[in-house]
């Protein structure tokens, strides 16, 4: 018996980049049983996370969201949204939340809506990790509870569960907190009774959306179908096309290994996916699996503050200066530690060198023979308050402006500023903290689910 | 010292493939803060099948290319379906930390475009 497909319309690769409304249309026209978009990215780095500030712009995604929630709750359609602010913790599900309300206030719209916190309090992550429960994920560090004192944040990736608690509860809107990647797409489809595998995987497709085809696009929409054992993608835009290689090629991004992909509750197995091409631009997929772990497992995600950023950005034309870089930063650095010797000051002192290693840093294999006529400097200070980082910024900036290096020719000024003021505020500095496994004996426990009529 | 008319001969007669015209994708991405990975995406199987059973892209060019020792490598490993092969290393730094170069791990790919092969 042919079982009917199971249908998904996903807007855009992370929500607030934004689709054209042609491709919208084209995956309503083919009756989804959800839209759904993913918001989140650990990839902008810890600030995100720890500040509980969302790297995406607010009219960005009111614009994304309102296409999505009037279509949806107009055809009675769910609408999902995964890792709400970008990171999906506390502030970020609020800062979301507030924008759907605004939403249906402005178009008369009323629905059930479902919000998944996915912040943690950190008594229960130390009672957790006193039990042996947290295991760190290779290679990061093991956890302490000091570790978890410090840490401003911490967010857990939920898996398929509760979007199917809250979808089965009669929410219309589901906006979760940090949920894995491709569990947004797939969850309904497995309460569907489809196939773990088989769902995961097209999830793992979909969140990117039209990353996959070619031309790729990050702000372009894409339809998956599943059947009983198989899945369809397909673009939306004429002007794009899915390939077995391009959506194979998209099951690398951003994984250690292809084939075994972890996720909440256990890996999704590829080494027996096949990628058909069914028609120019439809690509088939069969025989991916999921193996469940024994435990289930989610994933934490922490950042802890560590201070404030001064930066001040120049450059050098100097060949002279450039091969002494070494030294004269050495002696900068010197300088700068002998003047505030007195005070009991902790900073961090940093200089990036553009034209030698400022990409690539550790890994540079040409750093010590570089090519480039000439160096651009960044000097970055990092301390507990943002006056202290300013204060050591500046220190070295005019150190390092008129330092008398060996050999020196232009003893007027080492440094080109292209702006005054040449020092810039940067803010506070996080760095991730936690990033660890937490065993659950109940997938839903730890995400509590809110509803809100509208 | 290899006379000019020498260098030119050998030129001639060598089979040194460039990776760059025989891949198309060749790119760099962090796997989580803590891992960066790169990809290597060939346009026809014939080539791929060729650096993947010569063992090309191994360990050891790796360490050589990243300035990096063996036990910073995670897995090197083959994806038929995408005619790409992948290496994954430690990042020096969690990104983010003080110190970092490339939050996003998106430019760390140079070093694979120069590499040649003897095939």
């Amino acid at each position: 018996m042919k079982i009917e497909e199971f249908r998904i319309l996903s807007t855009t690769a992370i929500l607030g980049y934004g689709f054209p409304i042609a491709s919208f249309e084209e995956g309503m026209k083919r009756n989804p049983h959800l839209i759904a978009v993913d918001a989140g990215s650990t990839d902008p780095g810890p600030y995100y996370l720890g500040a509980g500030v969302s790297f995406t712009d607010r009219d960005a995604v009111k614009r994304d969201l309102e296409i999505m929630i009037r279509a949806g709750v107009q055809r009675e359609i769910p609408v999902c949204i995964g890792t709400a602010g970008g990171s999906g913790g506390e502030p970020h599900l609020e800062w979301n939340r507030e924008i759907i309300e605004e939403i249906a206030r402005e178009n008369n719209l009323h629905f059930k809506l479902a919000v998944i916190h996915a912040e943690l309090p950190k008594d229960l992550i130390k009672q957790e990790l006193a039990a042996g429960r947290v295991i760190p994920l290779e290679p990061a560090p093991a956890l302490t509870v000091e570790a978890i004192d410090n840490t401003t944040r911490i967010v857990a990736q939920m898996g398929v569960q509760p979007f199917i608690e809250a979808h089965k509860n009669g929410a219309q809107v589901i906006l979760a907190g940090r949920a894995y990647d491709p569990a947004v797409f797939a969850a309904l489809a497995v309460s569907e009774g489809y196939d773990m595998g088989l769902a995961t995987h097209l999830g793992k497709i979909l969140e990117c959306a039209a990353i996959c085809a070619i031309p790729g696009s990050g702000s372009d929409c894409m339809f998956g179908y599943i059947g009983e054992d198989y899945f369809r993608v397909e673009p939306l835009s004429s002007a794009r096309k899915c390939t077995t290689v391009s959506v194979a090629a998209h099951t690398l991004y951003e994984k250690t290994d292809p084939c075994i992909l972890p996720g909440p509750g256990g890996h999704l197995d590829l080494t027996k996916t096949r990628f058909e091409q069914e028609t120019d631009n439809i690509v088939r997929v069969s025989g991916s699996r999921f193996i469940p772990s024994p435990t289930y497992t989610v994933k934490l995600e922490g950042a802890r503050k560590i201070g404030y950023r001064t930066v001040s950005i120049a450059g050098t034309r100097d060949p002279i200066m450039m091969k002494k870089i070494d030294d004269i930063i050495a002696g900068v650095k010197e300088r700068v530690a002998d003047n505030f010797r007195d005070k009991d000051i902790k900073y961090n002192l940093n200089f990036i060198i553009y034209g030698r290693d400022g990409v690539m840093g550790k890994l540079e294999p040409l750093r010590d023979s570089p090519q480039s006529h000439e160096f651009g400097i960044i000097i970055e200070a990092v301390a507990d308050t943002q006056e202290l980082a300013s204060t050591i910024c500046a220190t070295a900036r005019s150190t390092l402006l008129h330092y008398g290096y060996e050999g020196r020719r232009a003893t007027a000024g080492n440094l080109a500023f292209p702006y005054s003021p040449s020092d810039f505020k940067a803010g506070e500095v996080y760095e991730f903290s936690v990033y660890h496994l937490l065993m659950v004996d109940d997938p839903t426990s730890v995400f509590k689910i809110e509803y809100i009529k509208l | 010292m290899a006379r000019p008319d020498d260098v030119a001969h050998r030129e001639r007669n060598s089979r040194v493939t460039k990776l760059i015209e025989i891949a198309s994708v060749i790119r760099s991405k962090n796997s989580g803060p803590y891992e960066l990975t790169l990809d290597i995406i060939f346009n026809e199987f014939y080539d791929y099948e060729q650096i993947k059973r010569g063992g090309f892209i191994n360990e050891d060019l790796i360490c050589k290319l990243y300035n990096v020792t063996p036990d910073k490598i995670i897995s090197i490993v083959a994806f038929d379906p995408a005619k790409a092969i992948k290496a994954t290393i430690k990042r020096p730094l969690c990104s983010g930390d003080l110190g970092e170069t490339d939050v996003y791990g998106a430019q760390q790919h140079a070093p694979l475009l120069d590499l040649e092969f003897d095939i």
